[in-house]
């Protein structure tokens, strides 16, 4: 191997030598440039760990064979959950990068969370009590539920089935609010600040928030026992209903949520009022308003009458209701006058009719009787009504005899 | 009469008018005028429920902060 010659400025066809800078910089841009090297996810076992005054924090990160420095800056290290201890098991999230002035290759931590079964308990039990010692668990914290949302923000990831499982039951109930989905990362060591994130850019654009991810594994669900987004969802100005997992799965955010819910399903029903139920209560009130106009009508009227009395002086009522009495018997008696006059006449033309009948000639006739009447109608009564040679008509019962006058004789 | 912007508006509305006509101490063209107000209100909130239609939108990260885009969801 040959000693290597610098060649002069002059020379362009001599290599030109790299500054240690511009030899740090192409290796940070080729780290930079492979995808495979940027949001890795590394587990491994934390050692050295140690914590500057303004926030930031530096530790290694080892397995059997290997060994890789970290930082973990003070904006992703805020609220992180846990205090980071060597000999702890974690999962971290970051970019690879070159740090040029030590000339060391290190992960920039973007997100860490405890990994095994004791690391999440311990975590849960010890962010648990932090928050209760702060009071954010207090019952009395809880918000009601706004009875009907026009905007329901939901927090949660774009793909899956959660998403559409909430908008069809809120379709069904209550189409009338609007669903502002705002989403997020809900798996992983970054979905915790991605779900911080979301909620923070929806509360002030909802009535309320859904924060709601499928059932999963304990470390899938680990985002949301994270103290930052805990601390996120006390302090949205609209109430959080929380819906992670399955009915058994119980999350810090459920803790800090101004209600729980079991399923992502069961928060839309809980958040949403049933539009049939409205519709009834909408026609009981139609119906309410129609039956208060008509007693209204109703009492108006008889309030009416009430007051023409209160109106009216005493003497003059009674005299009108007297009137009114004498009017009605009286009517009454002409009627009853009027019948029975009518009821005599008849009666009084019937006998007269019938003495009528029996007074009259004809009556006589039917008897045997019979009248004589001369030609000029005067009636012949006596025999010196007539004369020998004069002719007479004799009125029988059925009839008349033209009768010639022969002679007359008179009774002794 | 102000057209009432949501249905929890118009909804509460009605009711008022309901208690008003119940109260049966109004004046009679009051309570008339209570029973066309409320009857307005009445098919206000039916239209409302039956119209309704839901809307989805996403967040979206835009130049000046955030909007809100249309999502469908089927």
């Amino acid at each position: 191997m040959g000693a290597i010659t610098v060649s002069s400025e002059s020379d362009p066809r001599a290599p030109k030598a790299l500054t240690v800078t511009e030899l740090s910089r192409l290796l940070r841009e080729t780290l930079r440039s492979n995808p495979l090297l940027s949001r890795v996810l590394v587990r491994g076992e934390l050692a050295d760990v140690s914590r500057t005054p303004n926030g930031h924090r530096f530790f290694t990160l080892r397995d059997e064979g290997a060994q890789i420095p970290c930082a973990l800056f003070r904006e992703a290290g805020e609220g992180l959950g846990f205090e980071p201890e060597d000999g702890m098991e974690v999962l971290a999230s970051g970019d690879v990068e070159l740090f040029a002035r030590r000339g060391e290759v290190q992960l920039v931590v973007r997100a860490l969370t405890p990994a095994g079964i004791g690391a999440f308990w311990a975590s849960f039990q010890r962010t648990r009590r932090t928050l209760e010692a702060e009071g954010l668990l207090d019952a009395a914290r809880k918000r009601p539920l706004p009875p009907f949302p026009r905007r329901i923000g939901l927090v949660t990831s774009e793909a899956g089935a959660v998403l559409h499982d909430v908008v069809t039951i809120l379709r069904r109930r209550f189409p009338l609010a609007a669903v502002v989905l705002s989403p997020a990362t809900v798996q992983g060591p970054e979905a915790a600040a991605s779900l911080r994130d979301a909620l923070l850019r929806v509360q002030d654009r909802a009535d309320l928030v859904i924060l709601a991810r499928g059932g999963g594994s304990l470390e899938d669900l680990a985002a949301f026992n994270e103290e930052g987004l805990a601390r996120a969802i006390a302090a949205c100005p609209v109430p959080v209903v929380s819906a992670v997992g399955h009915e058994t799965d119980v999350t810090i955010a459920d803790f800090v949520a101004d209600v729980r819910a079991a399923t992502p399903s069961a928060a839309a029903e809980l958040v949403s009022p049933d539009a049939h139920e409205l519709s009834a209560q909408v026609a009981s009130f139609g119906a309410a308003l129609t039956d208060s106009a008509r007693t209204v009508l109703r009492e108006r009227r008889t309030g009416l009458a009430a007051a023409g009395h209160r109106l009216s002086p005493r003497s003059f009522l009674r005299d009108l209701q007297a009137a009114r009495e004498r009017l009605a018997r009286g009517g009454a008696d002409l009627l009853d006058t009027a019948h029975r006059r009518l009821k005599e006449g008849r009666d009084a033309v019937a006998s007269l009719a019938g003495r009528l009948d029996a007074v009259s000639p004809f009556a006589t006739l039917r008897r045997g009787y019979a009248i004589a009447e001369r030609a000029d109608g005067g009636l012949v009564t006596r025999i010196e009504d007539t004369s020998p040679g004069d002719g007479i008509l004799v009125r029988l019962q059925d009839g008349r005899l033209h009768v010639h006058v022969e002679s007359k004789e008179e009774d002794p | 009469m102000t057209e009432p912007k949501s249905f929890e508006d118009a909804l509460a509305a009605l009711e008022a008018k309901v208690e008003e006509l119940a109260r049966g101490d109004v004046p009679l063209d009051r309570a008339l005028a209570a029973f066309e107000e409320g009857l307005a209100l009445y098919r206000t909130c039916h239209e409302m429920l039956d119209r309704a239609e839901q809307r989805v939108t996403k967040l979206v990260a835009a130049t000046d902060g955030l909007k809100e885009e249309p999502f469908p969801v089927p």
